[in-house]
This record gives C-alpha cells, sequence and structure tokens, in this order.
C-alpha cells in the first residue's frame, strides 16, 4: 500500500497553514446576514479554491473545443488535457490502469451505472444484493429498481447505536446467493468509517462483488484501490474541491470489458450501421456523447491541490476539529450526538431536546452559519434512530477552531431560548 | 375590534419587525414568541388532508367560512416556521375570499422572509401561500355557483 511507509508519511506531514489555504477559498470571504460566513456544509459539498475555478475559465477562454475526433490544435490541447485529468484519478485512486478510470456526472450516476449495465447481464432472479443501513438514498435505490426487475432480493447490514454496521450480521447475509455487496465507505449521515477492507474480503470470500460509494471518503481517507481490492469505487468531484456535475467510476478492468453499455451515442462506438454497432474501449465504452470536458479537466486542480497539502495534512486537520467540536458540543445541555463510531470523519450529526432541526438550522444561518439539517437522504437510517432528522455540521481543510466557537455559541444562544 | 384590512395588517407587522433592525436571529426570536401564541390545532386535525406539504417542517392548515369570510387555521411542527404560518393567519383569516385572492404580500419581502419563499421543500410556507389562496378561489367558485 502507497502510504504504509510511515518514514515517507512523517516526511510528508507537516502542519498546514490554515489562514493562507482559506485565501484560496474567494467564496469564503464573505458576509451572511451582517455575519462572517462560517461554512460547515462541506459533506453536502465542498467549496473550490481558486485553482480549480481558474483551470475552468482557461478552458473556456483558451481551448474550448470537443475532444477526441478533433484534428486542430484546440481539440488536441482540450483532449490532452481531458486524459491528463484521468491519469490524476488514476493515481489518486492507486488503480492499476487508466482505463479502469470512468467519468461520469457523479456518485448517483456510478452506482447507476454498475446497477444498470453489471446488474443486466449478472443479476437474476433470487439473487441477493447487500447494502447497510446507513446509505445514502443513492446506494439503494438504483438497486431496489433492479431487485424489482430481476426478481432479486436486496438484503441490509443492521447498524448499532454508535452507527457502525454490525459486522457479524454481515457475515450471517453472505451467502451463495449474494451477488455485489454496495455499501458507503464513510456515512454521510454520521461520519462512521466502514471497515471496507475487511467487507470486500468477506464479499469476495463468497463470490460477490464489491462497489463502495466513496462519496463522503474521497476527500478525506487515503484511497487505494488495489489494496482495498474493490471491484468498483464511486465517488463525486464536488464534494472533493472540484466541480458539479463530474464524478468518478473506478472499476476492475475484467469486469468493466464485459458489462454492456449504460447510454448509447457518439464517443462510445467503433463502428455504426444500421445492422449494428460495435462498441468502442473501455473507458469510452461508458462516457456516450460529449463529455463534461470543462469540468474534467478542473477535477485535475482539485485533486492537485488534495495531493500538494497532503491527504493525510488534511486529515490531521480535519480530525482536530472533530475532537474540538465534540468537546465544546457535548457540553450543550441536551444536545445528543447521533453517529458515535470509533472511527469517523470530520461529520457531526446531533439532536437537541426540545427543538426541531429545522429551527436550529435557522438560527445558526441568521449567524452566518451554514449546516446541513435534515434527513440527509438516508431516511432509512433515521428510522434506525427513530427521529426524523439531525443537525449536521461537517469540516474541511480551510475550517478553524474559531469557527466552531461562533456555532456553540449560536447553540448556547438556542438552549437560552427556550429555556 | 374591527378586523384591519390585509394591507393595514401587513403593515403593522412591518413596523413590528422594522423594530429588530435587520437582526435576523432576533427576527427568528420574534417568530418563535409569535408561533408559541397561536391557538394550537387539535392533534385531531393534525391529519394528512390538512398537510401543506414541505420536507423538513410540517404544516396543517384547517379551513371553514363563516358568513363570506374564511377562516384559517394553521399550526407547524417547527417553531420558526410556525411563526411564520402565524402571520399568515393573522393578515389573511376572516378576511374576504376576493380579498386573499388579491392579496399582494408584499410584507414577506418587507420583513425579509422571502428566503423561506420558493423553498417549499424544506419548509412549506411558500406552498401555505398557494394553498390558502386557493381554499378562497374555491370558496368563490362556489358562492358564484350558487348564486
Amino acid at each position: 500500500m502507497r502510504t504504509s511507509n510511515q518514514e515517507i508519511l512523517d516526511r510528508n506531514r507537516v502542519k498546514l497553514n490554515i489562514e493562507e489555504i482559506r485565501k484560496e477559498f474567494p467564496i469564503l470571504d464573505q458576509e451572511v446576514h451582517g455575519k462572517p460566513l462560517v461554512y460547515f456544509d462541506n459533506a453536502a459539498t465542498t467549496q473550490k479554491p481558486r485553482s480549480v475555478i481558474q483551470a475552468l475559465t482557461q478552458y473556456y477562454t483558451g481551448y474550448n473545443a470537443n475532444i477526441h475526433r478533433g484534428i486542430h490544435t484546440l481539440a488536441e490541447k482540450a483532449t490532452t488535457a481531458f486524459e491528463a485529468t484521468r491519469e490524476a484519478v488514476r493515481d489518486f485512486l492507486n488503480a492499476a490502469e487508466v482505463e479502469e478510470v470512468i467519468f461520469t456526472h457523479g456518485t448517483t450516476e456510478g452506482i447507476n451505472l454498475v446497477a444498470s449495465s453489471y446488474g443486466k447481464e449478472n443479476i437474476k432472479e433470487g439473487d441477493e444484493i447487500i447494502i447497510s443501513a446507513m446509505e445514502h438514498h443513492s446506494n439503494i435505490v438504483p438497486w431496489q429498481i433492479l431487485c424489482q426487475e430481476k426478481g432479486a432480493h436486496l438484503k441490509v447490514i443492521p447498524v448499532n447505536e454508535a452507527g457502525e454496521i454490525i459486522f457479524e450480521e454481515y457475515e450471517k447475509l453472505l451467502n451463495e446467493k449474494t451477488k455485489i455487496v454496495s455499501i458507503v465507505h464513510v456515512s454521510n449521515t454520521l461520519g462512521t468509517i466502514n471497515p471496507i477492507k475487511e467487507v470486500i474480503q468477506k464479499a469476495h470470500d463468497a463470490g460477490a462483488v464489491v462497489l463502495i460509494d466513496g462519496a463522503q471518503a474521497s476527500s478525506h481517507l487515503e484511497l487505494d484501490v488495489q489494496d482495498l481490492d474493490c471491484d468498483f469505487y464511486v465517488f463525486s468531484m464536488h464534494k472533493l474541491y472540484g466541480p458539479t456535475g463530474s464524478g468518478i467510476l473506478y472499476g476492475k478492468r475484467a469486469l468493466l470489458e464485459k458489462m454492456p453499455p449504460y447510454k448509447g451515442g457518439g464517443e462510445m462506438i467503433k463502428e455504426v450501421t444500421f445492422e449494428k454497432t460495435t462498441y468502442n474501449d473501455i473507458p469510452y465504452k461508458f462516457e456516450a456523447g460529449t463529455p463534461n470536458i470543462a469540468d474534467v479537466v478542473a477535477i485535475k486542480s482539485a485533486l492537485d491541490f488534495v495531493q500538494e497539502l497532503g491527504k493525510e495534512n488534511i486529515a490531521e486537520h480535519e480530525n482536530k476539529l472533530l475532537a474540538y467540536a465534540n468537546q465544546k458540543l457535548s457540553q450543550i445541555p441536551g444536545l445528543k450526538f447521533i453517529g458515535t463510531a470509533k472511527e469517523k470523519v470530520s461529520v457531526i450529526s446531533f439532536v437537541m431536546e426540545g427543538l426541531h432541526h429545522f429551527d436550529i438550522g435557522q438560527m445558526l444561518d441568521a449567524r452566518g452559519v451554514a449546516v446541513r439539517t435534515g434527513h440527509h437522504c438516508t431516511q432509512p437510517l433515521m428510522q434506525v434512530y427513530g427521529i426524523e432528522g439531525t443537525v449536521r455540521a461537517s469540516f474541511s481543510v480551510y475550517n478553524t477552531k474559531q469557527e466552531i466557537d461562533i456555532m456553540v455559541e449560536g447553540l448556547e444562544k438556542v438552549v437560552k431560548i427556550i429555556k | 375590534m374591527e378586523k384591519g384590512s390585509i394591507n393595514e395588517i401587513q403593515d403593522q407587522i412591518i413596523d413590528e419587525f422594522s423594530l429588530l433592525d435587520g437582526d435576523m436571529e432576533m427576527a427568528n426570536i420574534y417568530l418563535m414568541e409569535l408561533g408559541q401564541k397561536l391557538p394550537e390545532l387539535d392533534e385531531a386535525h393534525k391529519i394528512d388532508d390538512n398537510l401543506v406539504k414541505g420536507c423538513q417542517s410540517k404544516v396543517w392548515l384547517k379551513t371553514h367560512f363563516d358568513d363570506g369570510r374564511i377562516i384559517y387555521q394553521a399550526d407547524s411542527n417547527t417553531a420558526i416556521t410556525k411563526g411564520l404560518v402565524s402571520l399568515l393567519v393573522r393578515i389573511l383569516s376572516d378576511q374576504q375570499a376576493e380579498d386573499i385572492i388579491n392579496a399582494d404580500l408584499y410584507f414577506i419581502d418587507k420583513i425579509g422572509m422571502n428566503r423561506f419563499i420558493g423553498t417549499q421543500r424544506s419548509n412549506g410556507f411558500g406552498a401555505m401561500i398557494k394553498q390558502m389562496k386557493l381554499f378562497a378561489v374555491a370558496y368563490n367558485t362556489k358562492m358564484k355557483n350558487q348564486t
């Protein structure tokens, strides 16, 4: 594994200058309701560094052209930039081959692609697909649709009170009928880091393939798809400092090559006659139509941003914020954490006695603090906890302890008002 | 006491909020206080038929007609939305159907609450206004058909 070398890690480990990093995010320099913006909705989407915004502008002002087929200079430039991103993603994931990287609109499309394409060929009546109780709706509904079409069954790994999957229950669910295990790497609602390496191993032992929903994990954790041995890994770039509407599907070559196309159109074909069409090779087979060129080009800047800071350094800063927020919030009377897993990223969900999450969100917004409230697209998980929703604060590399203090003051005020 | 016109009540509300000097936190607190004063809707009326769809906060709206006027009763499960709802009830309840249909609810913008409009998925406030007007239209149509 790339990151196992402790010496390299230590050598690379530096304390980040957060004030300098903040300057790279133009959006942070603004007031909301007359108060400085405190952006704690990073699990929904992160803000974008200047380099990403500039990459978009440079593309449209310098070399906008349709890629791959053009023979003129601009088309070549655009194609080169587009494919350079693919290589950057391969490196980011430590994938074996660049062809295993497919550009999508985001996590949701990645999961739908696999459910539709892989599912079409490999799922039959009576088969079983396993997900967990903490999945985002995006990792539930596509499998439900597939199960309905094929007469297959969806099985759900339960979670404990802390918000961790119950591994023994997972093992009990696995059997020869299990064809797919699709599980979230990091819960968007709770911040729980799932033991996916073990999950993948057990699934493979049972003969199933595994899709990992990395939407929340990709910005916080080191990724190595070869070490994980996952069959598919999907994530969205907009949660990773990149543009909206862009995402990645990693898939093992052997699987992708056997899968039928997901959409038909240009780019994905080799030859078309009215009688028969032969499909292009991967990754293009899954990239029908003119792709989201500008955003894909800008993805590279987002990944460069992360690589320059060092993921381990980002994680260290975020974990400090998480610990600080945990300690501060635990002193607020009536506040209850939802999700207290041992292994967590910098996402905190909570509820407060006698208060609706919507009101808490509004009161914090009045102080310029942006949090997310509601069920976070994980309604089944809310049912596990018997609640309608939570307040979720999620921290990124540009957040500070001072900002957490502002949120905590706001919450203390809310408690006083209610009394 | 004679009920004021829709615009008279709106102007009163604008005056009240102007004292808060644009402080959003104070406005939220004031809304919560107003919400607390709104008589609670009987649990028996908090049914799906009376529910105005919103994603995060629920709003229930119950209507009846009294001598050409429409009486609204409403409730919400969140404090701030309940405050907003109480303002709508204060303005529109016990008014003539025609006046409700033609009401220009300019107070929303003036008190800085337009952010709640158009976010029907989150709080149901915008949907509630539509629903209140719809009731007035339905009532008017019914009356015209009878005469």
